[in-house]
């Protein structure tokens, strides 16, 4: 509904305007740019860092096993003589494509479930409301780890035990914001029009509670990279040959008495980057902290 | 009272009794054939068989289910897979010294966590305000492994100040074990430092802003006062249940510490159950995990009621 067709209705102008503002509030916000820059690195690595890094990451080279740090390679070589700096930037690739899915997936079912809870309320909210309670009363790495050892982990495994565990997390906010929307006029003028209640929930609520969701999706966003990279570095998340960062530390922090540090540093600094980032960005996308 | 009481008490029993059918559903019916997921796929039939003959694993689910949950309300949570020994002592050792990695990091992080809530909260605005909710923040989504790594390489490694590894020696004192348990915790700490923080700093905030803290204020009492007995009061009520929720993000987190520190706790047990198939012992760790969180969140709700007495009428489910 554009502003134009509505010349009389100076609350919706007013309205865009405002959240045109907002808008403009958080991209000038600091954390937000700093945050984002930082992911758009790191995204851009994911897509074209094949492509531009100086040695094949995952290319043996034995003669150059565990080399410190030099012009040559410039985060030094791993046990098997793999250049580290190549494979941090590669490494960006896999936990990139399952954390966002994963994300995707318990949004999408978390909201389907948050709506359903919030609208019909009664017996399905309190049946549904002691399941969610029952799976968050589970650490998500735990869930996670009886799933995969049931199914055996893989990359699309770990996007949908991911995608379920989460979900209840954001079904709890859909549902406190459809338990807001749910008794104002616009809902009682669609049931008057004898709307469907699919009808109502997707096309009426949804648009409506957007914002918080986004940005629950966002937070959970980070928490998705944290147990991607968490799972990666126990064996139950990506696997080898990837040169993931989680997979990479697990494969290395053996030799941590040793002296290595270079195998697993950048690695740490490359995932504690990502995820600050995107937290910056939720931060953000808050308007700044809860104040 | 009595009422909120039963129904929060009824409530978690339920959530008890949901959590043990996913358990269950995880560690029995998600793997299939349990014999052929623990023997592999070129193991001969018969020979899988047997094993779901001696395990009882042939048997229908509904008996199963049965059968495992009462043994389990009694006590006995079955025999380990892996170990062909009964899972519930080692369960009982798991849980003592994970106990012991937990408190270290809670007596750290709880002062630790209040206190960086009140400095931001009285600094509000200011640039230590953002520094300290940045900060929190950040640690909060590091994985403890990442932290934990950092943290090895330079008091373990680089300045050695501190033992790699959390295992103590056989007949270690109070203070060597404490001394192992240092450095493992303070990931733990890292993690739930920013929670806590910003929990105590909400509660502040809102706390300094009422108007009991202007008419204290206005009364004359000293700044300090006021602070102390009537703007923290109030503000640590929400951190109260914080706390408390925060018990079962530690034990997930703890799985990944033992396994980085070679500790033998409950995460390392859960760890090592899934990595051999150890179906039971798998089953057992995990019912273990969520009951204590349960416990936990329990014991929060009736905390924060007892301490608050809007709860107590209004009711909350």
């Amino acid at each position: 509904m554009s502003v134009a067709e509505q010349p009389a209705d100076s609350g919706a102008a007013e309205e865009t305007l405002a959240r045109h503002e907002r808008l403009r509030q958080v991209f000038h916000s600091g954390t937000f740019l700093t945050g984002f820059t930082i992911i758009l690195f790191w995204v851009f690595c994911a897509i074209f860092g094949v492509f531009v890094v100086p040695y094949d990451p995952y290319a043996d080279d034995l003669m150059n096993a565990l080399m410190p740090p030099s012009a040559e390679h410039w985060f030094g070589t791993d046990q098997l003589g793999r250049d580290v700096f190549s494979r941090v930037i590669v490494g960006a690739r896999d936990i990139l494509t399952v954390a966002p899915l994963a994300t995707l997936v318990s949004t999408l079912a978390g909201t389907a479930l948050g709506l359903m809870m919030g609208y019909f309320r009664g017996v399905i909210d309190e049946v549904l409301s002691r399941i969610v309670d029952a799976l968050l009363a589970l650490p998500t790495v735990i869930v996670a780890l009886l799933a995969l050892v049931a199914l055996g982990p893989s990359s699309i495994t770990v996007v949908f035990v991911i995608g379920f565990t989460f979900a209840p997390i954001i079904a709890r906010t859909v549902r406190a914001s459809v338990l807001a929307e749910r008794d104002l006029d616009y809902i009682f003028t669609a049931q008057l029009r004898r709307e469907g209640a699919l009808h109502i929930m997707f096309r009426e609520i949804l648009p409506n509670i957007l914002p918080p969701v986004l940005v629950e999706a966002t937070v959970r966003l980070g928490y998705a990279i944290f147990t991607v990279a968490t799972l990666s570095f126990i064996g139950f998340g990506i696997q080898p040959p990837s040169p993931d960062w989680g997979l990479s530390i697990s494969a290395n922090y053996g030799l941590i008495g040793g002296g290595y540090w270079w195998t697993i540093l950048f690695d740490g600094l490359a995932i504690a980057s990502l995820v600050v980032a995107v937290n910056l960005v939720a931060d953000g996308l808050q308007g700044g902290h809860d104040d | 009272m009595i009422g909120f009481l039963a129904k929060r008490l009824a409530l978690s029993l339920v959530t008890l009794w949901l959590l043990s059918v996913i358990t269950f559903a995880g560690a029995q019916v998600l793997p299939g054939n349990i014999g052929r997921a623990m023997l592999g796929p070129f193991a001969d039939q018969r020979a899988v068989d047997v094993l779901n003959h001696e395990m009882g694993t042939d048997r229908p689910l509904l008996v199963q289910y049965g059968d495992w949950i009462s043994s389990a309300a009694m006590g006995d949570m079955g025999d380990s897979y892996a170990y062909r020994a009964p899972v519930a002592p080692f369960l009982a050792t798991a849980l003592v010294n994970s106990a012991k990695l937990a408190l270290v990091a809670f007596l750290l992080v709880v002062p630790l966590g209040i206190l960086g809530g009140i400095v931001a909260a009285l600094n509000l605005g200011r640039p230590i305000d953002r520094i300290l909710t940045i900060l929190g923040l950040s640690a909060t989504i590091v994985p403890e492994f990442v932290s934990g790594i950092v943290l090895i390489l330079i008091f373990g490694v680089w300045l050695q100040w501190l033992p790699i590894s959390a295992t103590w020696p056989n007949d270690a004192g109070f203070a060597t074990q404490l001394y192992h348990l240092l450095l493992p915790s303070i990931p733990l700490v890292l993690i739930l430092f920013g929670y806590i923080a910003r929990m105590t700093r909400a509660g502040m905030i809102e706390a300094l802003d009422a108007d009991y803290t202007r008419t204290a204020i206005l009364k004359g009492l000293p700044r300090r006062i006021v602070i102390w007995r009537h703007v923290l009061r109030n503000a640590l009520l929400p951190t109260i249940s914080v706390i408390s929720t925060q018990t079962a993000y530690l034990i997930g987190g703890l799985v990944v510490i033992e396994t980085l520190f070679h500790y033998q706790g409950i995460g390392g047990l859960v760890f090592t159950a899934a990595s051999k198939k150890d179906f039971p012992m798998l089953q057992a760790g995990v019912l273990t995990i969520g009951a204590i969180f349960i416990l936990a969140s329990l014991t929060a709700d009736l905390l924060y009621a007892l301490l608050n007495p809007r709860i107590r009428i209004g009711g909350r489910a």
